[in-house]
């Protein structure tokens, strides 16, 4: 019954982490695209491929905590009290992060476009920072058990939290590229394509190599979870190095189909690793999925809830998907001839 | 890290968390309590608009109900992110209530998860579908987002509502919660008045608020059709909604009345128990908790409780338990004040309403007077007032109970110190959050009216226009 929940907890930690993480990792690549002229095209590409989706894509962070505070209270109450400080630096990072977006779809003139821009692109890297070190800080046991809280700043200012969030800014770029190259090749835009082909095969280099050298990072630093990588969760290690280094193959023959698949997978399979090496602890060393469980009736609701959700919600989250990839769902109803135009004479101005 | 503990030790020692934590809840929650009825209701009333607009082919409904999904989409973002950060703060600010009580609080919000996302989806779909849907399809789009949002807000509704009559759970000898009943926490006692005072709030409320900005235009002389179209759709919505809410809330007050006697004695200011209570108008509690000033209405608190009984029926006082497990004198003060606010707003507006739906019975028009425009440019306000002192009323009232009568507010706050500084970030963060969502609204606003001007708005199914990509045939 906890393995199920724990299993569900998974699925929607690592979903969050694909979805959200290419949404943040957008935000990485509005960020460095230049100034207002040079960065013209590519923003347009990644408004163009995010504004449906990104609130949708937010609600798997909200699904995976509440599958933790339901299924496992103890934990959580750890996790709030222990990592408070990249938590809350997260919360706010979201805030603007969202708001600042939907206020630049919003707003018309270039200089209130390039604020909301800023302080979009800037709460992109900084919330899967902070997630990222949160993450870094469970996996290497600094979270203790019972309510407790450890330290509330070495427990994310430490090698392996620093590695992890590292890891996960430079995972989520990685994602990015990848679909954004796949959503410029929808819009028949080669540049484009070209741009964020190049980008990928960076990001992939750079991600790898986080990857790679996070491994001794955990062998000196969280040793429990270097065993774990090392033995059991040792085919998925190697899988997601295939797919990392399939994806980089597939950029380089410049092939459209595949690389969305192989970036999924290299990631997926990272994660999958990560909960393996752990498992069967919430909290490494100090807490198991079984302890921490809270009772049957409680998991059962929230099995029958995420029954639902794949009946239901899968269904909807697919359906938004396909319109939004057919590009049915372009700028919200807007004309977009009158936008330009106004964006143009503001500018003058 | 000793730097750090070094520039915090002198800084963060002797502050205590709980008054923190609690006034960060509160602004978060007051803050987005705002955002749950546009989110409820305006779909509603966006739905009302389409339906209008394709049914008789009413090109000004059309316009209103894709502009208002245009605003929709600001404040549905602000409501998301402002929500996240409200299941950030359950770790953030209540670790400990989480810990012992989140197996039976969660529950509803797994549920509310779903109808978040089914609500996320589907806005999207509907906001950025209009030019390639076909017209039935695309307002069939928006139907999920109604229901969704009153569905969501009964899920968080009766989480809190829990939290007011927390049944369902057996808890050992150590406190550990050992079995939780998913049925009894989610349908428990205090949730169907609850659930329903709040939706028919978010009806009210959101009717009011649209109302009151057609209100203002119609005053400033834009009394075109589409003016007074915005103006009737939100505001009939909160002309069915106000009458409706008197009587739910009647009952929920006589429910409070027969389950949360204390938190009763709170709302009518009711020092010792007896019968023959008056209903206070105002009025506080002086130090030593006798009941000052304001009017009294002789017996007016005990006819109200029980109809049946009339004077004679018994008012359990504050006195009725020792004096920590009441709300300090103080928290009496605010939640009697915040009662007769909500009470007396809502019966302001109530009277609004039927001034409205007289001149309708007899004069087939609205109002002709200004002054039911000026009354009705600020309804949105004031509902807004009510809403928020209605929910100080339900949460000031529990105190000093987060569980009632299970667990203490103060054992469950985090022990972090440094909550004053989040506090402190919060505050400016959502003032210049607010500040700028009502700025962009405005601007939006403005540029639709420029684009009216210069008659540069398209009708919304009209032809798709050329564009870069090949048009792709739905269905």
């Amino acid at each position: 019954m906890s393995t199920t929940a724990a299993i569900i907890l998974f699925a929607a930690v690592a979903t969050y982490a694909i979805f959200g993480g290419a949404d943040f990792g957008a935000g990485f690549w509005d960020l460095v695209a230049g100034g207002t002229d040079r960065g013209e095209r590519p923003r347009e590409v990644i408004d163009h491929a995010i504004a449906p989706v990104w609130e949708a894509n937010h609600v798997w962070l909200i699904f995976s905590f509440v599958v933790l505070w339901t299924c496992f209270p103890e934990a959580y109450a750890s996790i709030g009290l222990t990592l408070f400080v990249p938590l809350t630096l997260a919360a706010f990072g979201i805030v603007l992060r969202g708001a600042s977006f939907a206020f630049r779809k919003a707003v018309y003139r270039t200089r209130d476009q390039r604020n909301f821009g800023a302080a979009f692109a800037v709460s992109s890297i900084l919330v899967p920072y902070c997630l990222g070190a949160v993450v870094g800080a469970i996996a290497s046991g600094r979270v203790p058990s019972g309510g407790r809280a450890g330290d509330p700043w070495d427990s994310w200012v430490n090698p392996t939290s620093i590695m992890t969030g590292i890891l996960a800014v430079c995972v989520a770029a990685y994602l990015a590229a990848v679909f954004l190259a796949i959503d410029a090749h929808r819009l028949s835009d080669e540049a484009m394509v070209a741009y964020f082909r190049a980008r990928a095969t960076a990001a992939s280099v750079v991600a790898g190599i986080t990857a790679f050298l996070g491994l001794f990072v955990l062998r000196s630093d969280a040793t429990f979870l270097f065993d774990g990588m090392t033995t059991r969760a040792l085919p998925l290690v190697i899988l997601s190095a295939i797919g990392g280094l399939g994806s980089l193959w597939l950029l380089r023959k410049r092939s459209s189909r595949g690389t969305r698949p192989a970036a999924v997978a290299a990631v997926g399979s990272l994660l999958l690793a990560w909960a393996v090496a752990q498992w069967d602890y919430i909290l490494p060393e100090t807490l198991t999925v079984a302890a921490a469980a809270a009772p049957t009736g409680t998991i059962t609701a929230v099995l029958v809830a995420a029954g639902l959700a794949v009946v239901v919600i899968l269904p909807a989250f697919i359906l938004l998907y396909v319109l939004d990839q057919k590009g049915l769902l372009p700028e919200e109803g807007v004309d977009t001839g009158s936008r330009s135009v106004e964006a143009r004479s503001d500018s003058i101005r | 890290m000793t730097v750090f503990d070094a520039l915090s030790a002198p800084m963060l020692a002797d502050v205590n968390p709980v008054p923190w934590a609690r006034s960060q809840m509160a602004f978060t929650l007051g803050f987005h309590i705002i955002l749950v009825p546009l989110g409820v209701s305006w779909a509603v009333m966006t739905l009302i608009a389409n339906y209008r607009g394709i049914k008789h082919d009413d090109a000004d409904a059309l316009r209103l109900a894709q502009q208002w999904s245009k605003y929709m989409a600001v404040t549905f973002a602000v409501g998301a992110v402002t929500g996240t950060v409200l299941s950030f703060e359950f770790a953030l600010l209540w670790p400990r209530f989480m810990g012992q009580w989140g197996a039976a609080f969660g529950v509803p919000f797994a549920f509310e998860g779903l109808f978040f996302f089914a609500e996320a989806v589907f806005i999207s779909v509907y906001i950025f579908g209009w030019r390639r849907l076909k017209p039935w399809a695309h307002f069939w789009t928006g139907v999920p987002i109604a229901v969704a949002g009153v569905f969501g807000s009964i899920s968080v509704v009766a989480a809190n509502a829990w939290m007011n009559a927390p049944e369902g759970v057996t808890v050992d000898s150590s406190g550990k919660v050992t079995d939780v009943d998913p049925m009894a926490v989610m349908f428990n006692s205090a949730m169907p008045l609850m659930a329903a005072h709040m939706v028919v709030a978010a009806y009210l409320v959101g009717g009011f608020l649209v109302a009151s900005v057609y209100a203002v235009g119609m005053l400033r002389g834009r009394r075109d059709r589409y003016h007074r179209l915005g103006f009737i759709i939100g505001f009939t919505v909160a002309a069915i909604a106000t009458p409706i809410q008197m009587g739910v809330g009647d009952g929920l007050a006589r429910w409070v009345f027969d389950n949360q006697p204390v938190k009763f004695a709170a709302i009518e200011m009711v020092p010792t128990t007896g019968s023959d209570v008056p209903e206070t108008m105002f009025g506080h509690l002086n130090s030593s908790g006798e009941v000052v000033g304001g009017l009294p209405i002789p017996g007016l608190a005990s006819i109200l409780s029980d109809p049946g009984t009339g004077t004679s029926t018994v008012v359990q006082g504050l006195d009725s338990v020792p004096s920590d497990e009441r709300p300090t004198n103080s928290e009496v003060n605010v939640v009697h004040l915040a009662w007769d606010v909500m009470v007396g707003l809502g019966t302001l507006l109530f009277l609004l309403t039927l001034w409205y739906w007289a001149s309708w019975i007899f004069r087939r028009d609205l109002p002709k007077s200004k002054w039911f425009l000026r009354a009705a440019a600020v309804s949105g306000g004031l509902a807004v007032i009510s809403l928020e002192a209605g929910w100080t009323v339900s949460e000031v009232g529990r105190q000093p109970w987060i569980v009632y009568e299970k667990m203490r507010v103060e054992d469950a706050a985090t022990g972090n110190t440094g909550i004053w500084i989040t506090f402190v970030g919060v505050l400016v963060l959502y003032v210049g959050l607010g500040a700028t969502t009502i700025l962009v609204l405005r601007g939006m606003s403005r540029r639709f009216h420029r684009q009216e001007l210069a008659d540069e708005l398209g009708v919304p199914y009209g032809p798709a226009e050329p564009s870069d990509k090949p048009e792709v045939p739905v269905g």
